[in-house]
């Protein structure tokens, strides 16, 4: 038998170790998000003016995102079907197409934010701005430390090898998706 | 060595073995898109008529649902272990620990024994200006000439003291 790291063998606590890992990872960063989403709540609700910054966010670009992740989100979890069925290619396949809508999503996001920094909506030009920048450039990064995940799991999985990663790399995309389902309507419906 | 088998088959030994059909799959992608469009199409309703509660059902409550459903259909989250539920409670309930110990001293512009004028100056400069029809030229009008230090000011620095 080969060598296999341990957290993808060993399940003490009745979960196997690496998908443990994943859940922690979730849980932190629920802290991180939290974090941001409260304060931004917070100061939204104090300061009424801030109706007037978000009437210059792009609905339909925020709208047309939201659609490329739940679609992602769509292929993410179609991707941990096929692992469960224990075809590897087709696992990889509905990655790299996870993978595909994630660049989807970064190419509408700087078409975006080129026309709202051209337009003077720039990270110092308000704090409405500021935790427009922060909070969507934050789940930006983790859109493409997904992505970077994602490839190195399809090309495991295309080999047949280590399916069960795929659930994992899957629980944290539609994390992800989960962050977008609330950053959309706090920075681009509430006006 | 079970271990090890469980783990090349690619499954877990948690019980999570919850087979869904694809169109199983495909039925929840379904309902997420209406809800998308509900909650695009609410506001702009809510908007219409004045009445802002549709906006908040429409908006913040069907990102609610539709986070719900991701996490019960596409995390399979009900499948895992109880105590996941607990530690990713936890995380929520430091986040909401952290809204409502903050909030009080970020929301209030006034207590006791102080008053924020400078926020309270701000709200009322940036509003009468949009209601002039002189505030929409872009967000760096607040950070241009006027905006920078007051901005800053407006959010606690200034708070003046009596």
């Amino acid at each position: 038998m080969g060598f296999r790291p341990i957290a993808n063998t060993r399940s003490a606590t009745g979960i196997m170790t690496a998908k443990l890992a994943i859940w922690w990872l979730i849980a932190s960063e629920i802290v991180i998000f939290g974090g941001l989403l409260a304060s931004y709540l917070m100061h939204r609700l104090a300061h009424p003016e801030w109706g007037y910054y978000a009437e210059h966010t792009n609905v339909y670009a925020g709208s047309l995102n939201t659609f490329i992740l739940l679609t992602s989100s769509l292929f993410a979890v179609l991707a941990h079907h096929a692992a469960q069925q224990g075809d590897g290619k087709k696992a990889a396949r509905n990655l790299l197409i996870t993978c595909g809508f994630g660049l989807g999503f970064l190419v509408v996001k700087s078409l975006e934010w080129s026309s709202e920094i051209s337009h003077g909506y720039t990270i110092t030009a308000n704090t409405f701005w500021s935790f427009y920048y922060t909070a969507a450039g934050i789940h930006g990064a983790h859109v493409i430390i997904g992505m970077a995940c994602m490839l190195w799991v399809a090309n495991t999985a295309r080999q047949g090898k280590e399916l069960h990663r795929v659930e994992n790399v899957g629980l944290y995309w539609h994390f992800v998706d989960l962050v977008w389902i609330f950053l959309f309507p706090l920075l681009y419906i509430a006006k | 060595m079970a271990e090890h088998a469980e783990a090349q088959d690619g499954h877990d030994d948690h019980g999570h073995d919850e087979h869904h059909d694809v169109s199983f799959y495909y039925k929840t992608y379904a309902v997420l898109l209406v809800l998308l469009v509900v909650s695009i199409l609410g506001p702009e309703v809510g908007e219409a008529t004045g009445l802002k509660i549709i906006t908040l059902i429409t908006a913040f409550g069907i990102a609610v649902v539709k986070a719900g459903i991701v996490i019960r259909n596409f995390m399979h989250l009900h499948t895992e272990k109880t105590f996941v539920h607990y530690f990713l409670i936890t995380s929520l309930a430091f986040m909401a620990l952290f809204f409502f110990a903050v909030a009080p001293d970020v929301m209030k512009h006034e207590g006791t024994r102080w008053e924020n004028k400078a926020a309270k100056a701000w709200i009322q400069k940036v509003e009468a200006e949009y209601a002039a029809g002189g505030g929409d030229h872009h967000g760096a009008d607040a950070a241009g000439d006027h905006g920078e230090k007051t901005e800053g000011d407006a959010h606690g620095e200034a708070a003046e003291h009596h």
